[in-house]
């Protein structure tokens, strides 16, 4: 079943496709432009290739926004390893639900981004790391993969021009810290899905301590445009510092949630009430939450900016992933930060311990304040602990869940204090000390 | 230092070699930065984020354990807020820890308990309810507490990188991650307790030691193990004259922190009830306790006889006597009794290889070459079973500086793990010289060999190694903690100390047993006729000393109970021909030092031996045993000293028959194994690990 039709004020171009009939289909795909950007990186050098790409100011769409074209160049030319290609297929945001689509619908898209990759860097194997909640995309990707072995667009001598490719899929178990990528690459090796030190970083050392280029799947999605049109063309679409469309998943209090194309620095209310059709009747909007839960959430007004790297970040937050969730004035808020933690707190992966401790410390004082039985100080307690979190964890997990945290308390410190106990505390006594007898 | 990389730390002018992780270039400047997971010698965690500090031009602290310096880089070790930091992770840690301290073991010397009074906050605000599990016993020997656990991964590393076992691994995840066996609910490993020791807290908990005693409680006696003859230094924790802890974690001796199963646990076979605690001679056909006094009369006064009416006497020396008793033995047997049969259990061709390697120097090979060669081969031995330490040491210099290591051996070795080839076959010598090409490629190599190569084998594995044309350094590995010594101190039939040849050449211990003649025979700490043997001579006067009742005791006329390593000073030389001193760790009645004993019937036969005190003996010994004029401030101290015997050649050989492995595992230490209960209690033999 196709996609539903594109909403007339997105910019379709990595999402082109998913309208069509049949569109994972290697003749779909063939038949509106599929694999000629491919073909035509096959005859480019590495040098052009890269260049291309860091002339499209194509930033990482997996949520830190690292600019690919400088990550391409890290990797060593001369090196006595093996190079490889890593999809971080694992999308696991809250919020976020893009690379499924990708995937689903244009599958051969991103075999034809891991290619052209390839030849950037000099790769012939390749993996996508699938989280292992999206089974039935396994089965879509192996498919395309073998049409794509079938019709030479992968393994030897891809297209007779000498080059050899070849890419599969990898199943992870469940993890969100296996999104993370030195995490994903243990997990892809074999082993407990835990951060690596780094640096030193996957360009150098990354699968199998070789040199890997891993992105995110929309990140190599959007690749063969910029092959195929030119850098200078994608990066004319974004902003300044960042080319491009990207995906936007809507989600929650709104009337048509979806994924939307749109270009970078496109407007957050129009997104919301233009394409997701807005709130529902007599609601009104209270937070946003931009680009995955990660993100520290924006009040009602301050969403009114352009999406982009710099102004997300100027407000407080980020762009991230692209997950966004909307939420009208009938949301909890001390719930969602609860339900925001618990998440966070069950993925964590217990390696560092102000993230391990932290979470579950944080969990168990936002369960009791939202159960009504909270006392006056656990409101600057949950601050306090996820700012003590903050930048001091092994991978950005911790910040992940530190800096949610801290934007809810500190933004609607009101509905916390509205939970309170309702107990009167005598003059001298410690606050906890009445929890006890609540 | 080539080109050193200039930093300040803490306001200190700090130079250090490139790479140098800051952490290290603090320590190395006398600056102390926090950290639990960070352990020198396993590989980088940052896990434990204690040792996070402020570095000028980075936005946020930096863990220092994983920072390598760079120049001009300034370091504010105790910012506020690096301080801040650690106080919050400490509060965090101690969110689950159940704060038991009052009844764990490790109060008292815990990295925990230290942490938190230096950074830690006055009070806790952490009001829900902590998570608990329940205790776990992973073997006789190693219990683990996970709710005090703090996740250090030190354990995990110890025993993959260090011990090449690689039994423990990480269940669950978050804040419910636990250590766990990697393999069932229990461990099947060398039972080495490494990871109890490195535990930082008090997660890990010894079954033996546990609920003993609180550390300050102790004695800390430092002390040579008396098992294997690697000479681990162990330090004994003594309370109310009992042992009640061995362990090394003032890495004070050869052996850094390393201690295997039984510098660990086995010293338990002291308080075994079959020790003997009497004197007891033979009346009526049946042993009797009687006095010191009357046992040593007994004995002077047939030794006395039979010298006098020339009778032969045979001496059979210790495997874990002092290098003081030995020594003292050989003399008072060669020039006090006048007799040359003298012997001990051999178990390696030492005097072989001094002999080959006469005119060499720097051709023996210490427990710490075996860190520092480029490439070690292994023949005929299996290290990690018999001498765990010298095998530790391999790996430490496998996975720190990258040592090629080779195998000739019979079956699998854990050596193999890491070894550049390993062959399989009987012929050991063939198995070597089939490596040459390989081993050349070298800077230099450190020979370890069994025996499997004895007798002539020994010269043809030097002239092999001379063949190679690069430094070759040789270790000729012996059973027991002074096996070596006895050979250096002469208790051979053939050689005197220092293996010069004796006057007269004796009867070795089979001759003696065979010999119809023999009119008495002395065995000390030694089990000549174990498994029921008879002397040929059916009127031999058998006096024996020892710690139990051996079968040799139970056919002897006098039986004097005798002082346990742990019990008794002196020296005792390893396998490496490193000498170490044993400390008397706690005082015993009944029993007495064999070299005591050897001075009581010295005295009351009337004999002028020299006198029978450790200082005196070891004194003579400097001066009369080639290779042990070694300096006594590092004995006195502690420390090693090596004994150098290479010198000339040795002109008569022993016959390499006699030269015989006892062929111990890991958890087996000859008699005095059989009496060590938690011996006794690891089931699983260690060697099924790395077969298949």
């Amino acid at each position: 079943m196709p996609y539903n039709k594109p909403h007339p004020a997105e910019t379709i171009i990595i999402s082109r496709r998913f309208h069509l009939p049949n569109s994972a289909s290697i003749d779909t795909f063939l038949a509106h432009d599929g694999y000629k950007a491919a073909r035509k990186a096959l005859d480019m050098s590495q040098d052009d290739i890269i260049n291309e790409v860091k002339k499209s100011n194509l930033r990482g769409r997996g949520g830190a926004g690292f600019p690919t074209g400088m990550k391409w160049g890290f990797v060593p030319r001369q090196s006595p390893k093996p190079k490889y290609i890593v999809v971080n297929a694992d999308e696991s945001e809250p919020g976020t639900c893009k690379d499924r689509l990708l995937m689903e619908f244009d599958p051969h898209r991103l075999i034809e981004g891991c290619l052209i990759a390839a030849k950037a860097v000099g790769a012939h194997q390749g993996w996508v790391y699938i989280r292992g909640e999206y089974r039935y995309l396994i089965d879509i990707m192996d498919k395309a993969i073998a049409e794509a072995y079938k019709a030479n667009w992968l393994g030897k001598n891809v297209q007779g021009t000498g080059f050899d490719f070849d890419l599969s899929t990898h199943t992870g178990a469940g993890a969100y810290e296996c999104g993370e990528e030195s995490a994903l690459l243990e997990s892809l090796e074999g082993k407990r899905g835990q951060p690596r030190i780094r640096p030193p970083f996957p360009a150098v050392s990354g699968a199998f301590q070789c040199p890997t280029i891993l992105n995110n799947v929309e990140t190599f999605c959007a690749v063969p445009d910029i092959i195929l049109n030119g850098g200078d063309w994608y990066a004319s679409l974004g902003v300044p510092r960042a080319g491009g469309t990207r995906l936007l998943c809507i989600s929650g209090h709104v009337q048509s949630p979806g994924v939307f194309e749109v270009p970078i620095g496109f407007p957050m209310m129009r997104a919301i009430n233009e394409m997701a059709g807005g709130l529902r009747p007599g609601r009104k909007l209270k937070a946003v939450i931009p680009g995955g839960s990660s993100c520290p959430v924006l009040k009602a007004d301050e969403c009114d900016l352009p999406m982009d790297y710099d102004s997300l970040a100027k407000a407080g937050s980020m762009l991230g992933s692209g997950g966004m969730v909307i939420m009208d004035d009938s949301t909890d808020m001390v719930k969602a930060a609860l339900r925001i933690i618990k998440f966070y707190q069950h993925e964590s992966c217990g390696w560092c311990i102000p993230c391990r401790e932290g979470t579950l410390w944080l969990k168990k004082i936002l369960t009791r304040l939202d159960d009504g039985i909270g006392v006056r100080s656990d409101i600057d307690l949950v601050g306090e602990l996820a700012e003590n979190m903050l930048g001091r964890t092994f991978c950005p997990l911790g910040d992940a869940a530190a800096l949610p945290t801290i934007s809810i308390v500190k933004k609607f410190r009101a509905e916390f204090e509205a939970r309170l106990a309702q107990v009167q505390v005598p003059a001298g006594v410690s606050e906890s000390l009445v929890r006890i007898h609540v | 230092m080539s080109n050193p990389v200039n930093l300040t730390i803490d306001g200190k002018a700090v130079q250090a070699a490139p790479g140098t992780l800051l952490i290290d270039a603090a320590k190395q400047s006398g600056i102390l930065i926090p950290a639990f997971c960070y352990y020198e010698g396993y590989s980088l965690q940052a896990a434990c984020r204690m040792c996070l500090v402020e570095v000028e031009k980075f936005p946020k602290l930096q863990a220092a354990c994983t920072l390598p310096v760079a120049e001009g880089m300034v370091v504010r070790t105790e910012a506020a807020s690096a301080v801040q930091a650690r106080k919050t992770t400490l509060e965090f840690l101690l969110t689950n820890h159940p704060l038991d301290c009052p009844v764990c073991d490790k109060g008292g010397e815990c990295e925990l308990q230290d942490m938190v009074f230096r950074y830690g906050a006055g009070e806790s605000r952490f009001t829900e309810v902590k998570h608990h599990v329940d205790e776990k016993q992973w073997s006789p020997v190693v219990y683990y507490d996970a709710p005090r656990c703090i996740l250090c991964y030190r354990c995990v590393r110890v025993c993959d990188e260090g011990m090449g076992v690689t039994a423990l691994g990480i269940t669950h995840r978050g804040a419910y991650s636990e250590i766990t066996p990697n393999k069932g609910d229990h461990l099947n490993c060398d039972q080495c307790g490494a990871c109890i020791d490195i535990c930082p807290v008090g997660a890990l908990t010894s079954g033996i030691y546990r609920y003993q005693t609180r550390p300050w409680e102790m004695e800390h006696v430092g002390t040579i193990c008396t098992h294997c003859s690697d000479g681990c230094k162990t330090t004994l924790g003594v309370r109310n004259n009992e042992i009640v802890r061995g362990n090394n974690r003032d890495s004070t001796g050869i052996n850094g922190e390393f201690l295997c199963i039984k510098g660990r646990y086995a010293f338990d076979f002291i308080k075994h009830e079959d020790r003997l605690q009497s004197p007891m001679v033979r009346r009526n056909g049946k042993l009797e306790e009687v006095s010191w006094a009357e046992a040593v009369k007994a004995v002077a006064a047939r030794f006395a006889e039979i010298k006098a009416a020339g009778g032969a006497i045979g001496v059979a020396g210790s495997v874990h006597s002092t290098n003081e008793e030995s020594y003292f033995l050989q003399k008072f047997a060669r020039q006090g009794l006048g007799t040359p049969h003298i012997d001990h259990a051999r178990s390696g061709d030492v005097p072989a290889l001094i002999h080959a390697l006469a005119g060499k120097t720097d051709a023996l090979a210490t427990a710490d070459s075996l860190y520092h060669a480029k490439a070690v081969l292994v023949v005929d031995a299996d290290l990690s079973q018999q001498h765990p330490f010298l095998a530790f040491q391999v790996r430490a210099n496998v996975r720190h500086h990258q040592a090629a290591v080779y195998t000739v051996t019979r079956g699998p070795v854990r050596e193999e793990q890491t070894a550049a080839k390993a062959v399989h076959t009987a012929d050991y010598l063939a198995g070597v010289r089939g490596l040459g090409e390989d081993l050349k490629k070298h800077a230099d190599l450190v020979i370890v060999f069994g025996d499997g190569i004895k007798g002539a084998a020994v010269g043809e594995l030097v002239a092999f190694g001379d063949s190679l044309g690069i430094p070759v350094r040789y270790v000729c590995l012996v059973d027991y903690s002074n096996s070596r010594g006895a050979m250096d101190m002469g208790l051979l039939p053939e050689l005197g100390p220092g293996y010069h040849p004796a006057a007269v050449r004796g009867m070795s211990l089979p001759q003696m047993a065979a010999s119809q003649d023999l009119a008495a025979l002395w065995v000390v700490g030694a089990d000549p006729l174990a498994g029921g043997k008879r002397l040929a001579s059916g009127k031999a006067f058998v006096v024996v000393q020892d710690l139990f009742l051996t079968d040799t005791a139970k056919q002897a006329d006098v039986v004097l109970p005798s002082a346990s390593a742990y019990e008794k000073s002196g020296t005792v030389t390893n396998v490496t021909g490193q000498i170490q001193r044993l400390k008397k760790g706690l005082n015993i009645m009944g029993a007495k030092p064999d070299l005591e004993i050897f001075g009581l019937i010295a005295r009351a036969m009337g004999v002028d031996a020299g006198r029978a005190q450790n200082e005196a003996v070891f004194e003579e010994i400097r001066k009369s045993v080639r290779g042990y004029n070694v300096p006594l401030p590092v004995l006195a101290t502690g420390g090693a000293a090596q004994a150098q015997p290479v010198n000339g050649r040795v002109d008569v050989l022993p016959d390499p028959e006699l030269v015989r492995s006892a062929g111990d595992t890991l958890f087996t230490s000859g008699s005095l194994g059989r009496y060590s209960k938690i011996l006794g209690s690891v089931m699983e033999a260690p060697g099924a690990l790395y077969k298949g």
